[in-house]
């Protein structure tokens, strides 16, 4: 999966928990939860979306890294590397 | 292997809420609802032709699409609902009405804040200060020590009078307790009603279930109706499924139960909750955290607040009677009393709904006028026994004074069992005692239809008719069987919002978040 992969499929699971959020212009460098109204519950959801699409397994302790879209791609890379993006 | 990852006891807010977040991630989820309608408290009914709702005066948490961080935006990203599905239109105004003086109050609090002001000069800074006090306190916080809200409420507010119109509404919509309130109780019913305020979808609670229903189908969880669970089996200390009526056995690894607290304990015999929670609720052990009420030290359970509804079907909108407000909390006397009444219903206090004053972008089909009192369960219960529907054509009558040919015609059947009577009794009262607040709707009354607190024990199994269940509240979910975590009302969120989300995020708490198999 390529790094505009891993962010489109960030941005598609926030764009399905949060179907009254703006999605096109999300920054990339700022966090999430700055940009938007997400909160500890939705990046629960997040994560188990990702366990659910993906079968990428993201435990507790590394939560931190999902604060922004690009740090999402650089901690989901390896993980999601041969993944193919779900709609 | 269990038949089901969860069982969920309950089609009301909370179980449906609960259903959708577990099926949404593919856990195997089975809803077992005793009646044959899901809803719960709040469901819907037809009667002679008319659809009414059963509870629906208005749903609190007003949050207009976008608002961040409220109840209703949470509830909303968690079931994946977009703001306009809910099709929520908000109220005009409401009023908080006792002899002499009106406190009107609409979604904008600053009007709320000028009545204040206009009324009580002398309260207006203490009333800031109650509400900033109300606006820094976080109510999700589980671990903050419980306290009764009244003694916060007088360190700013010096006039009891309108300490009681502050109290009146909050404590209608959603206090378990006499008298009283537990301050974060109180904290959630301020911030639910004064900030964020009314609003309804056109179609009542019906468009709301509808939601739910289909939301929890297409992600693939199950319903069953007329099914109701008779026993929650334990293996030792462990839940490991339920009992249902008809003597089938249903195995889960969790249990969730929106039966109610006492009702749950019940549901477990004499091997689980039961003597630890209808025994011993002192006890710290039995359950990891009740909220302790100070007032009168422990309350009886179950919970001493039931109500009576009646609903009449108006020839004309209620606003061509001068009828303005959506909803008004009234009290006759200069004090509000908020307890279990010595006689069958204390219709010197309660609250008046008018749905079609809802800013509805079409005509309501009903022209409705609904009255909440407080009721005695107790007393209903031991009223004439002799079947629980009225035979076919007859029922209430509307008041005397609203009398027309057809109606008195229906009235001659009327049978005279001491529940109909009483019911008749009562409707004709509870109209009466409202008519300080509003005009005379009487003789505009086409159709009359009531319930009593025996109504909401019969559909919907809560003891003693209890609309906001028990006053011990079990914030974390978590019961002294393993396995088996309360949901809804006794967990401690009430009203279609709190319910919904106290199932949420006790399906998060105890079913998704724990500890999650390794990825594929
Ligand atoms: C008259 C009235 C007016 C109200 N007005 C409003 C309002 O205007 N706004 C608002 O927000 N809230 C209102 N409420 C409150 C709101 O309806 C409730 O707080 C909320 O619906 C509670 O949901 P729940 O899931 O906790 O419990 P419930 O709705 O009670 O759900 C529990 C379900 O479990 C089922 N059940 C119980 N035991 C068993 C068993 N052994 N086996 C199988 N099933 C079982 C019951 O049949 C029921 O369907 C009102 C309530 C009433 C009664």
């Amino acid at each position: 999966m390529t790094d505009d992969n891993i962010k489109q499929a960030i941005i598609g699971i926030i764009a399905d928990i949060a179907p009254d959020e703006d999605t096109s212009n999300i920054d990339p460098a700022v966090r999430l939860r700055d940009q938007m109204d997400l909160d500890s519950m939705d990046f629960l959801d997040i994560v188990m979306e990702l366990r659910k699409r993906y079968g990428v397994h993201v435990p507790d302790t590394d939560y931190q890294h999902l604060a922004t879209l690009d740090s999402c791609v650089e901690y989901l890379r390896d993980k999601m590397a041969g993944k193919q993006l779900v709609s | 292997m269990a038949d089901y990852d969860a069982i969920i006891i309950g089609a009301g807010m909370s179980g449906l809420a609960a259903g959708i977040r577990l099926a949404m991630f593919d856990k195997r989820v089975v809803v077992l609802e005793r009646h044959y309608v899901w809803g719960g408290l709040n469901s819907f009914y037809r009667f002679k032709g008319h659809q009414f709702d059963v509870g629906l005066h208005a749903m609190t948490n007003y949050a207009p699409r976008g608002a961040k961080g409220l109840p209703l935006s949470r509830l909303l990203k968690q079931l994946r609902i977009r703001h306009d599905e809910l099709d929520l239109y908000e109220q005009g105004f409401s009023a908080v009405s006792f002899p002499g003086v009106k406190l009107r109050f609409s979604n904008d609090f600053e009007l709320l804040r000028g009545e204040v002001a206009r009324a009580f000069p002398r309260q207006v800074d203490g009333f800031d200060a109650l509400s900033r006090e109300v606006r820094e306190f976080n109510e999700l916080d589980l671990d903050a020590p419980q306290q009764d809200a009244r003694p916060v409420v007088r360190r700013h507010i010096t006039d009891p009078v309108l300490e009681d119109m502050i109290f009146c509404p909050l404590m209608y919509y959603g206090s378990a307790r006499e008298h009283d309130m537990d301050w974060d109780q109180f904290v959630v019913m301020f911030k639910s009603i004064f900030f964020e305020g009314f609003s309804r979808p056109q179609q009542g609670v019906r468009h709301i279930l509808k939601l739910l229903i289909d939301r929890y189908r297409k992600a693939g969880g199950e319903l069953r109706l007329k099914t109701g669970v008779s026993r929650i089996l334990t293996d030792g200390n462990r839940a490991t499924g339920v009992e249902l009526d008809n003597g089938e056995t249903l195995t889960a690894e969790t249990v969730l139960s929106s039966a109610g607290l006492m009702e749950t304990g019940k549901l477990c015999g004499s091997a689980g909750l039961r003597p630890a929670i209808a025994g011993d609720l002192g006890s710290p052990a039995v359950v990891d955290k009740m909220s302790t009420t100070s007032a009168g030290g422990t309350p009886a359970l179950p919970g001493k607040l039931s109500f009576t509804e009646t609903i009449s079907v108006l020839d004309r909108p209620a606003k061509n009677l001068g009828i303005e407000e959506t909803i008004i909390f009234f009290s006759n006397t200069e004090r509000f009393q908020y307890a279990q009444p010595a006689d069958d219903v204390d219709t010197s206090s309660g609250v008046i709904c008018m749905p079609g004053n809802f800013k509805l972008p079409a005509e309501p089909n009903d022209h409705l006028v609904r009255i909440t009192n407080i009721a005695n369960y107790d007393r209903w219960a031991a009223l004439g026994n002799a079947g629980f529907q009225p035979a076919s054509g007859a029922g209430l009558r509307p008041a005397p004074q609203a009398l027309d040919e057809t109606s008195a015609a229906n009235a001659g059947g009327t049978p005279a069992l001491p529940y109909y009577t009483a019911k008749q009794h009562w409707y004709e009262r509870s109209c009466a005692d409202v008519l300080g607040h509003i005009a005379d709707f009487r003789p505009h009354v086409t159709l009359v239809d009531m319930f009593t607190p025996r109504t909401i024990r019969h559909y919907t199994g809560h003891e003693g008719g209890a609309v906001y269940g028990s006053p011990q509240k079990l914030r974390t979910g978590k019961t002294d069987v393993e396995g088996l975590y309360i949901i809804g009302t006794d967990q401690g969120f009430l009203g279609i919002i709190g319910a919904a989300l106290s199932g949420i995020s006790m399906a998060n708490r105890w079913v998704l978040q724990k500890a999650p198999e390794p990825a594929a």
